[in-house]
């Protein structure tokens, strides 16, 4: 399984690679919403501090969405869809790629959107050891959540508007708790931000084990 | 000897519609056998079924040892890791390289030998300077023969192809035909789906005539 789960991301990084989609797209897109955020609650400076956090994530989760939407298009043909299916690679290894190679292309927008909340923003990034865990573990939840969404619209014509509205509602505990955590860290006062990262590594932990556990039903039937 | 195709009245529901309705077809280990019909007589939809792909909606089916009436998604998977399809569409990553392509299948079939990707790409007639070239930038035929190495490199014991000459140039035709007896001289079985009848009769092949889902004639 983790064979496969290497093969599927290491093909889903080169796609990325050689395209350039999100590098030359969701990237700027992020940012842009950060730097939007800022126009928009500019005239109160204590008001973007405080927001910082939340903005923070929201912009994450939509270039998530995009993310997911790149990582799932190049399988929408069946000609694609019959790939995966002929390679012989197990679903749960499917699964555990598409969630490693979303993850890894969050984990570097994440990094680039911190430095842009601390332009931008001027906030001043404190507790590292648990702003590490949160990005790490949202980020494992968001990519595992959406590779089990992305699938199920694999195929659709209507993909494109049916993953963001399948994500996003379920994606609220992650805004939640990311945010709490982040805000705990940014205020120094780690203790009060563990809870909402423990609640980010089993939110993780549950899509990780749901897709494991499903992904070859969704596969076979999309 | 077990066939390596066994389809007894084998029916294939594409929604409504009945892909297969009824089939009865043995095909043996070495065998070459060749497809022909009009077109929405059934021959996609029996390659796809026997690549574990559409469903078996009635009838019994084994391919290449395996139930696929009984034995679920686990037999379908199987089956799956056993033969090689080159359907209508080219089944390839457009944004991938040529050898990242072929490597893709090498790999997940966990094929051993490094240079297993060069050999499948010069076999099918594709030379050094288009490895690394995406394959959205390369003409209909040499999509269609990377996708023919993305079968090759796998060497599976069953080949399933849909309408393999098309696209192809005189060369690309005559290559292809060679290919084929070759893997079967190697003890593979294979099914074409043509609609190039001289084409297919001067492979020496078997044809099996499919009308409305059903095998109406063999010779």
């Amino acid at each position: 399984m983790l064979a496969d789960a290497w093969l599927i991301a290491a093909k889903d990084l080169r796609l990325e690679w050689r395209s350039r989609v999100t590098l030359a797209q969701i990237a700027p897109f992020a940012v842009l919403v950060l730097v939007l955020f800022g126009f928009a609650l500019d005239p109160d400076r204590g008001l973007l501090a405080a927001a910082t956090p939340g903005l923070y994530w929201v912009a994450v989760l939509f270039a998530s969405v995009l993310a997911v939407q790149r990582a799932f298009a190049v399988e929408s043909t069946e000609s694609s869809r019959d790939i995966l299916l002929l390679s012989g690679v197990v679903p749960s290894g499917v699964f555990l790629g598409k969630a490693l190679a979303i993850s890894v292309q969050l984990l570097a927008l994440e990094v680039l959107l911190l430095g842009g909340v601390a332009v931008f923003y001027g906030a001043t990034l404190r507790g590292w050891l648990l702003l590490a865990v949160t990005v790490l573990s949202a980020t494992a939840g968001i990519a595992a959540a959406g590779s089990l969404y992305g699938v199920l619209a694999t195929g659709l014509r209507v993909r494109d508007t049916l993953v963001p509205l399948l994500m996003l509602p379920v994606l609220a505990p992650v805004l939640l708790g990311a945010t709490r955590a982040f805000e705990a860290a940014l205020e120094d006062t780690p203790a009060d931000g563990w809870p909402w990262a423990g609640l980010l590594v089993l939110f993780a932990l549950a899509y990780l084990g749901a897709g494991v556990a499903a992904y070859g039903s969704l596969l076979e039937e999309t | 000897m077990e066939p390596v195709i066994s389809l007894r009245a084998a029916v294939s529901l594409l929604g409504r519609f009945p892909g297969l309705a009824g089939v009865d077809l043995d095909v043996h280990r070495g065998e070459l056998v060749a497809l022909h019909g009009p077109n929405g007589a059934g021959k996609t939809t029996l390659l796809r079924l026997c690549a574990g792909l559409a469903p078996l909606s009635s009838g019994t089916a084994t391919v290449v040892g395996f139930d696929l009436a009984d034995g679920g998604r686990r037999a379908r998977r199987e089956v799956r890791r056993r033969v090689g399809l080159l359907g209508h569409g080219a089944g390839l990553y457009d944004d991938l390289g040529v050898d990242d392509n072929i490597a893709f299948w090498a790999r997940a079939a966990r094929v051993p030998d490094a240079d297993a990707v060069v050999r499948a790409r010069r076999g099918v007639g594709l030379p050094d300077r288009v490895a690394g070239v995406s394959v959205a930038r390369l003409s209909a035929g040499q999509r269609r023969r990377t996708a023919l190495a993305c079968v090759l490199v796998r060497r599976p014991e069953l080949w399933l192809l849909d309408e393999p000459h098309a696209g192809l140039d005189a060369e690309g035709r005559d290559l292809l035909d060679r290919l084929l007896h070759q893997a079967v001289d190697a003890g593979a079985t294979v099914v074409v789906a043509s609609h190039e009848h001289d084409r297919t009769s001067s492979l020496g092949a078997r044809v099996v005539t499919l009308v409305g889902g059903a095998v109406v004639g063999e010779g």
